[in-house]
This record gives C-alpha cells, structure tokens and sequence, in this order.
C-alpha cells in the first residue's frame, strides 16, 4: 500500500493521474504532461512535494555534525535562511543522498531529502550521531508545495500572510524565510524562477486551492522530470546512487575541498578519485538524429562502447530528445547511440540545456 | 456509451484496423492505448515495401513516459505510411482513429481480419483491463 499526501483527495478530484513513486501514490500528471511542463516554463506551474522529507536538526553540535556528514560545507551559511545544495557520501564516496539544508541559527538546520531514500537516510544521520549533541527530528507534519514559473513569485505571495509577503518579496535566489510553521524558500527543481513552500500538513489543502484560484497550474512529476532534466540537475537514483561518486555524476562543483582538514565522510576516496585520470565523466547529449534517448541507452564511438545514458527524455523546450551520460575520459563531440538495434548520433553538450525558458545550446 | 467506432475491427494488443474492402486495411493505435501512453513525440514507422506478420512487431510509438512497440494485426505488405507522424506525433493523440492513423497494408489472407475484435469485444477486452 502506498503512502497518500495531505493532497491525495485533492489531486484525485482535479484530475491527477496517480502512480505510485518512491513508495507514495504521486500525480504522473492532469491531463497533458507536456502542456504543464509549458506552463511552468512560459507562466507558473505548482507540484505537491509532500513526499519529501523535512528534518530538523538541533543542538549544540549540528554545525560540527553536519560539517563531517556532508561533501558540501554548511560553514559556508552564515545568514539566516541560506541553503546549501549537498550530497551525502558514505566511506566509499558513494551517494547516500543528494539534499538541500538551510541554515537557521548555529542550534538549528533544516534539510530536505528524498522520498524513496527517507528510511536509509534517517537510519544513516542516526547513525553518525555519535559524539555529537543534536536531535534530528523528520517533520511529518509539514506539507510541501513547490510553485515555478516565471510568474510563480508574484502568485504565490498574494495568497501568503503579510508578514511572508513582505519578507517573500525581498527574498534572494537560494535563501528562505520563516512565519511560524510556514517556511518560504527561493529554491526548485525546474530551472526556473519560483518558491518551495513547506506549511502545516492541515493547511496544504486550502493553500493550493487558493493557488488554483491565483491562475497557478497544477503539475505532475512527469513534467517535473522534463523540466529537471532541461534545467540540468541530477535525479538520486537515476544520474547517481551509492556506487556513483559525485565526482562520476556531474556533480564536482558541490564538494567543498577547502578547508583541507576538514574530514569529511567519503573524503580521502575522493580525494583519489580527483587525481584519476581513467575516471568516468558526465557529460549532456543531444540528440540530432530521429528517436528519444532513454535510461540506461548505450554510447559508442565507433565500434568501442564509450559510455550509458543515465537518465534521458524528451525535452518540450527544444523539442529535440536530450539526456545526462556517464562516459570514459576523451570522448569528442559527437558520439553514437544505441537505439533498438540501430545507431543514431548525438551531440555532447554542458547542460544546463534551458535555463529561465531559454535554450542553451548554440 | 463508448465512442469506439464499430465499423473497425480491433486487435488485443489495442491497434485498429479499417477493412478498406480492396483487399488492403489501414491500422493505427485505439483511443484507449493512446490515452494509456500519454503525449506521443516520437513514432518510427515500418518502410513501405516491408512485409510484416499478423501479431509482430513492425512500429514503435514513443510518448514522454516510455516506447512502446506497435504489432500488426494482420499479415502482409506495408503500401502506404503516414509520413505526417513524423512532424507531428501528436496526431495521435488528438485523433487516433482518424488522422492518427499509422500504415496501410495489403493484406495476404482477407481471411484473418474474422480473427480480429468487432468494437463491443474490444470495449470489453478495455474494461477488464481496468479492473
């Protein structure tokens, strides 16, 4: 049996069309995948987030806690309401997780996990707890609403409190603010402008109807995969897991090397892994012949295999077929796929493929 | 009421089939499997010249979601295709027994279309399914 939001009722009776994901009964879509991906890009788009995870760390030790749990270094939040993008590694410099962790005050940090992972994850931050004083505390209670678009900011404050409306309007790009239970933050998964919104589970409901009114979209994961991957952000599970270093996933630019004496898990496998040069890269495909690029398709250069495609798709932006791949060092800028049986070629390109609703590439 | 027409005839793996009556039947997928796979972007169409075999594989459909395989349901040579799928995969969507349509075929056996479901057997194969 699958685990339901606050908002399962409220998808049902506006059409969702519920799949199970990550041990949740999610909305795929409400009608047209495509159309809500438009939406979020062209105006604003809302996606029910609910089955992520909110946890609160307190104490005394969380900073010390978290600066040896996470790649990236929470010593780098100095204000509050900063967020920092992380991935968490065990010993093998392996993904536990990727998160998001704001900083409240030096007694208390807020992060967000992913759903499917949320067992291991809170089984694993219990685990390296000892020697530090914090509690760690999942905030069930908490309903999340992520609103994207590049008129996601304007609608969603006009259904807030005053007191979020101001502080909302002035909010910079990777911070939030907090009125009691509510908890409005600059951040998302879309590559667009817009809010995600944690609030009390009881409220979610009249909240996102109240969204509904203010000419929001609501909008399923399928279009919330579609626009991650034009935005260029990685999928847990998909683009890394456990046997994956960030290193291998596109991801490099999230592990803090500096100071060198902070010990970090995953650490000195990185650090080895940093100086290889057979290590794998990743890297953003187009393709530019016909098909669609699809998890797990292989690459080749010639006759010699050359990498697999670790999450691909369609993009509604481009119109064309793009996708993230892990590759051995050296590869050109064109290589071939594997599509049932039949080679097509593709293009290797950086992503971000579409940033604020425009194409990146040349 | 369903709007499945009933002057096709339908296969279990959800094409359609129109008896042109010249010993040639036009095929597509049914309204069901194009509300099953969601926004099509994506169909490879058989060549014409190719001779494909009554339940094989001979077209794939690609939406957002997944790719999935489209079978002919009945045994003979691709004549005709309909190239503006290409462009426009959304056609489907929009009109999956009209415009939508994939390929023609000149059939081997006008004999094997008996085989095939009249509209109220397939409305019935649909139902079960969603059960």
């Amino acid at each position: 049996m699958e685990k339901q939001t606050v908002l399962y009722e409220t998808h049902k009776s506006m059409g969702g069309k519920m799949v199970p994901f990550g041990g949740w009964d999610m909305p795929l879509h409400y009608g047209s995948q495509l159309e809500e991906h438009h939406q979020v890009r062209r105006d604003a788009g809302m996606f029910d987030v609910s089955h992520m995870t909110v946890v609160d760390l307190k104490g005394p030790q969380a900073k010390p806690y978290l600066r040896h749990l996470l790649a990236n270094d929470v010593d780098k939040l100095k204000t509050t309401g900063k967020a920092l993008y992380s991935c968490m590694l065990n010993e093998q410099g392996g993904v536990v997780d990727d998160l998001i962790v704001y900083y409240l005050n030096d007694d208390w940090f807020r992060m967000v996990v992913n759903a499917g992972t949320t067992e291991k994850d809170l089984a694993w931050l219990e685990k390296q707890t000892t020697g530090y004083d914090l509690t760690i505390t999942p905030r069930r209670d908490l309903a999340m609403i992520a609103v994207q678009g590049p008129n996601a900011r304007t609608k969603a404050l006009s259904r807030m409190s005053e007191t979020l409306q101001k502080a909302g309007a002035e909010l910079k790009p990777f911070n939030a603010v907090m009125d009691g239970d509510w908890f409005l933050a600059r951040t998302g998964y879309t590559g667009e402008d817009g809010f995600e919104i944690m609030l009390p589970g009881d409220q979610a409901e009249s909240f996102w109807k109240s969204l509904t009114d203010a000419g929001v979209a609501p909008c399923g994961l399928g279009a919330r995969d579609t626009l991650r991957l034009e935005a260029g952000m990685n999928l847990y599970g998909a683009d890394m897991d456990e046997e994956t270093s960030p290193l291998e996933s596109g991801l490099g630019w999230t592990i803090a090397w500096e100071p060198e004496d902070r010990d970090f898990i995953g650490r000195s496998v990185l650090q080895a892994q940093r100086k290889d040069p057979e290590k794998q890269r990743f890297i953003g495909l187009v393709l530019t012949g016909r098909g669609v690029l699809r998890n797990h398709l292989k690459l080749f250069d010639g006759d010699e295999p050359v990498g697999e495609i670790t999450s691909g798709g369609f993009a509604p932006t481009l119109e064309r077929s793009i996708a993230f791949a892990r590759v051995k060092p050296g590869i050109g800028e064109t290589c071939e796929v594997e599509i049932r049986g039949k080679r097509v070629s593709a293009q290797v390109v950086k992503p971000p493929f579409v940033r604020h609703g425009k194409s990146q590439l040349s | 009421m369903s709007d499945t027409p009933k002057e096709l005839r339908y296969a279990k793996s959800h094409e359609w089939l129109r008896d042109e009556g010249d010993g040639t039947a036009t095929i597509g997928i049914s309204e069901h499997a194009q509300e099953l796979l969601g926004d099509l972007v994506f169909v490879d169409l058989p060549e014409v010249g190719t001779n494909v075999e009554a339940g094989g594989d001979c077209a794939v459909v690609e939406s957002v979601k997944a790719a999935s395989d489209v079978y002919s349901p009945v045994t003979g040579e691709v004549i005709e295709v309909n190239e503006s799928l290409d462009d426009a995969p959304e056609t489907i969507n929009e009109d999956a027994f009209g415009n939508g349509w994939m390929f023609k075929v000149k059939l081997d056996d006008a004999g094997e279309l008996d085989s095939l479901l009249d509209a109220d057997a397939y409305d019935a194969l649909v139902a079960e399914e969603d059960h």
